[in-house]
């Protein structure tokens, strides 16, 4: 089963910002999303994740197979890395988090308290929460924000390891992981048009 | 839904996690009650019930907007909306933690309390029973309010002012029940109303706070 967005116009705050995105994502790829600050490649990752209804079209997907990972990591600071990582696979139905805290080098970290890790840190930890969801496809929204070069290419190693398994990602960011395969979407040419623009009632009130 | 249950009651019982900050509230607002009214027994033994209940109420009105904020502004909710659990197993299993966290302390607290307001003796048992019935409607409506206005700055002020009309009939009938037991009358028709508000309220509002989150997700 492919991830398949077809003619999709979506819409932040009442206005809309991109028109009749077409998109196929097949097993094993890698699609990068490209754009300006502001063209909504947030809003349309979490279309897809099924956070927000599209204005129009239709996005075809293997349903509860896939995993969001947004500018929010969804780490309680009170808890430890262990019971962060626990607590997601528990919710998703999957037994082991030592593979995840290895990939995303969290295991001398494992007993800390997650307020004491530094954003990077708390990034891997958010990352790492992907692997334990065993879901195939993943939504990626600026993954890499303030990881370092080391924790990079530990990232981009999770993800190919994640596509040779037959999983997919759709990524929005800026920096170049060093995937070979991976294809890149300029949303530019997808703009809505500027008189679909209009004020969108009273919703913008409440954005 | 039993990981999420613990991790909210682990949650709670934390540093910060604001589990005793109702529980204290409840023990100042009986403690100061008699202070403010004045040392006659007989006055104070009769709006016992009424204090203790509004008191419960008041304090479990505190603790709302802890329910849903904190997970929507680290992000957890937009994971948790997308995991496979339903959302409206998560609002209930959240009203859940916050009633064990905050009614049921309440609960077993109120005799204790009661003998500060000179409560009769005839109405302790009633007391605590009609807060064990009463009070996870509290929680529950609490947390559809708190649904409602997840995605506001400073929700809170609208979070009491959408909460506090649901609470009336709660108030009203858990407050009688107490009384009517003081007095020596039958209390069967306000526990009855009382458990016919919670369990409406349990039935109805998961699916309701878990409609509001959607939209407020947007």
């Amino acid at each position: 089963m492919d991830l398949t967005v077809t003619d999709l116009s979506i819409a932040r705050g009442g206005i809309p910002v991109l028109g009749h995105v077409s998109l196929t994502l097949r097993s094993g790829c890698a699609l990068v999303l490209r754009g300006p600050n502001g063209i909504g490649k947030t809003t349309l990752l979490r279309t897809i994740a099924g956070l927000q209804p599209p204005l129009s079209g239709t996005i075809g997907l293997p349903s509860e197979d896939v995993a969001y990972a947004g500018h929010a990591d969804g780490i309680k600071s009170t808890l430890s890395v262990t019971e962060n990582l626990r607590f997601w696979a528990r919710i998703f139905g999957t037994g082991d988090i030592a593979p995840a805290l290895a990939a995303m080098d969290l295991a001398a970290l494992a007993e800390r308290p997650a307020h004491s890790l530094s954003a990077g840190q708390k990034r891997r930890l958010g990352l790492a929460r992907l692997l334990v969801t065993g879901r195939r496809f993943w939504l990626l929204d600026e993954p890499t924000v303030s990881l370092d070069a080391a924790s990079v290419a530990l990232f981009a190693r999770a993800v190919r390891t994640h596509l040779s398994n037959g999983g997919a990602t759709l990524m929005a960011t800026h920096i170049d992981l060093g995937i070979a395969e991976a294809e890149v979407l300029d949303l530019t040419p997808f703009r809505a048009a500027p008189s679909a623009a209009a004020p969108g009632g009273f919703d913008e009130a409440f954005a | 839904m039993t990981a999420l249950l613990l991790r909210d009651l682990t949650l709670a019982l934390r540093a910060g996690g604001g589990f005793g900050l109702s529980l204290a509230f409840f023990l100042i607002v009986t403690v100061l009650v008699p202070f403010g009214v004045g040392p006659e027994g007989g006055v104070l033994g009769r709006i016992a019930p009424g204090i203790l209940w509004v008191g419960a109420l008041l304090a479990c009105l505190l603790s709302l907007d802890r329910i849903f904020a904190l997970d929507y502004e680290d992000g957890t909710l937009d994971l948790m909306a997308t995991a496979p659990i339903p959302l409206e197993t998560v609002t209930a299993t959240k009203a859940l933690a916050h009633w064990l966290t905050t009614g049921l302390p309440l609960t077993l607290a109120a005799p204790a309390l009661g003998v500060l307001l000179n409560l009769p003796t005839a109405g302790f048992s009633w007391l605590t029973l009609s807060l064990a019935v009463g009070t996870p409607a509290l929680s529950m409506i609490g947390a559809f309010g708190a649904a409602l206005t997840v995605g506001l700055k400073r929700g809170g002020l609208l979070l009491s002012l959408l909460v506090l009309p649901l609470y009336i009939p709660t108030l009203i009938f858990g407050a009688d029940c107490v009384r009517r037991g003081v007095e020596g009358l039958p209390t069967t028709t306000p526990l009855l109303m009382l458990l016919g508000i919670t369990l409406g309220s349990v039935a109805i509002l998961p699916f309701a706070a878990a409609a509001a989150i959607r939209v407020n997700l947007r």
